[in-house]
């Protein structure tokens, strides 16, 4: 029963995909949706993620510093441990899943009030391709704006690490530098991106999949906001296990 | 001209509609009425395509809507206007947006004209001061003639009202009805309207339907809905104290002048 309805909202997930990615009706108005989803999913998204970033990578700094740091070890172990973290893990996935929080709720509850309040109805009546007009520029938008919350998160996590040495004085700004110069693998970065562009396919579209669909009423709104993010977050976590092997070998 | 031939619609082994049948006349407004529940929302939504019937024929002018492709669809579909129960208005965007909106999407004119044609339709409506005013801003009798004014921004033939009095005050109601039934003649649509108002039945019923449990149990026009002898109908018209003692009045009236 179980696995009957996954295979049925998989089933109407692609559907709606099959509908979304069809050529738009006025592409002066595709392209006003696709500033708007732009500045909306993405730009919006900027100091949520510049905030986080600080704090992780300050954090990540004093814990390998304190805590995994020893004589034994070399001077730039906790500068290189910070990047590489913030670099591999943090600034794609992790921060992903944090946005998959906030746009995938902002995505399903829009999308969902706009179902109950019949106004997917109205673009339906007016020959518009709903899904289409609403849907995919929501996903464009997002996987344009990625890449650059992952940079801004990587950069944002180095000055959090560099304010534990200057403000907190918990390292040395030199063992710092050192560490983050130390080894440094491109690829780590377009790793990162690469993967993230992934990531904001799944939040967009699965966001809007479970908006899109939703019935009912505001109840049904506040569940199906709850069950994008909760998918969302299991999508992101189980490919990022394949993508990260995919993309390492 | 919209006709339905011998529809049907069942969810599951529940039958909401069970063969019904009318013609509903261009430059005419032609009301579906009966109790909450009846399936008349059911029936509005199989005549615009939200819903597919079970069985049996949707005709504009002769093109069966029920059988045409995705595309023909699209096509048809923008020869209609619709105003929603609870107007269905963009809530992101002001009044002047939401009626240049489906211009915007279709018509191939200049920003300009589109622009014209948006101020003529609010003009229309009375709406020229709220055009900066977002949905949520104007009150409800004002968000139900943006919506008109938005259904007919791209001139359709054919006009659908689903309950377009619910939850207004009398006066407001009437100015709704009038505006629709002015709006109805003045470009010769095919108007179909939804309600269970008696106001706008006595008022600009000029076709009526009435459904009862899914079934097409009384046609007629306003004039003879009073006197339609119909025990469904008129279990339904005069549950309203108002009509009771308007018909009471009559028959007073009749006695008196024997």
């Amino acid at each position: 029963m179980i696995i009957h309805s996954y295979l049925t909202s998989l089933g109407k997930y692609v559907q709606l995909m099959g509908r979304t990615f069809s050529r738009p009706e006025r592409f002066r108005m595709f392209f006003k949706q696709y500033v708007k989803e732009m500045a909306q999913l993405g730009v919006d998204s900027i100091g949520i993620v510049l905030l986080i970033s600080f704090f992780i990578g300050a954090v990540i700094c004093i814990q390998i510093k304190l805590n995994i740091q020893s004589a034994w070890m070399p001077h730039w172990t906790s500068g290189y441990v910070t990047r590489e973290i913030m670099l591999l893990e943090f600034s794609s996935s992790i921060m992903c899943l944090i946005l998959s929080g906030k746009v995938g709720s902002n995505i399903a509850s829009e999308l969902g009030t706009m179902r109950t309040t019949q106004q997917i109805d109205a673009l339906e009546i007016m020959g518009v391709n709903s899904a289409s007009f609403l849907i995919l520029p929501k996903i464009l938008g997002l996987v344009t704006m990625i890449p650059l919350l992952v940079v801004f998160s990587t950069v944002s996590g180095v000055v959090g690490a560099y304010a534990t040495a200057y403000i907190g004085g918990i390292i040395t700004p030199s063992d710092l530098t050192a560490g983050m110069q130390h080894d440094f693998t491109q690829w780590f970065l377009w790793m990162g991106i690469i993967k993230s562009l992934f990531f904001a396919f799944i939040i967009a579209s699965v966001s809007s999949f479970y908006g899109y669909t939703v019935e009912g009423g505001s109840i049904n709104v506040g569940k199906a906001s709850t069950n994008a993010v909760v998918s969302s977050s299991m999508l992101i976590l189980f490919s990022d296990m394949f993508l990260t092997q995919l993309l390492s070998a | 001209m919209i006709e339905i031939k011998n529809l049907c619609k069942s969810f599951g082994a529940k039958q909401v509609l069970k063969n019904i049948s009318s013609v509903f006349e261009n430059g005419k407004t032609n009301l579906i009425i009966g109790q909450s529940g009846s399936g008349k929302t059911v029936l509005m939504n199989c005549l615009v395509g939200l819903l597919e019937p079970t069985t049996g024929e949707v005709l504009y002018d002769d093109r069966n809507f029920v059988s045409m492709s995705k595309k023909e669809r699209t096509l048809l579909r923008r020869e209609m206007g619709m105003i929603f129960q609870g107007a269905a208005l963009f809530d992101s965007m002001t009044v002047m947006e939401n009626v240049m909106f489906p211009l915007d999407m279709f018509s191939p004119g200049t920003l300009r004209d589109r622009r014209k044609r948006a101020l003529f339709c609010l003009d229309r409506v009375n709406l020229i001061d709220a055009i900066d005013k977002y949905p949520g801003e104007i009150s409800g009798g004002m968000q139900k003639r943006v919506a008109i004014a938005r259904a007919i921004a791209m001139n359709p033939q054919y006009l659908f009202c689903d309950e377009p009095n619910s939850g207004l005050d009398p006066k407001t109601s009437l100015v709704i009805d009038k505006l629709i039934h002015e709006i109805t003649q003045e470009f010769n649509t095919t108007t179909i309207i939804n309600t269970h108002d008696m106001n706008s039945v006595m008022g600009i019923g000029e076709h009526i339907l009435f459904i009862h449990q899914g079934r097409n149990e009384w046609e007629g026009t306003k004039e003879q809905v009073l006197t339609a002898g119909n025990e469904q109908l008129n279990s339904f018209i005069f549950a309203s104290d108002l009509f009771r003692k308007v018909k009471n009045a009559e028959l007073n009236n009749a006695q008196e002048s024997k």
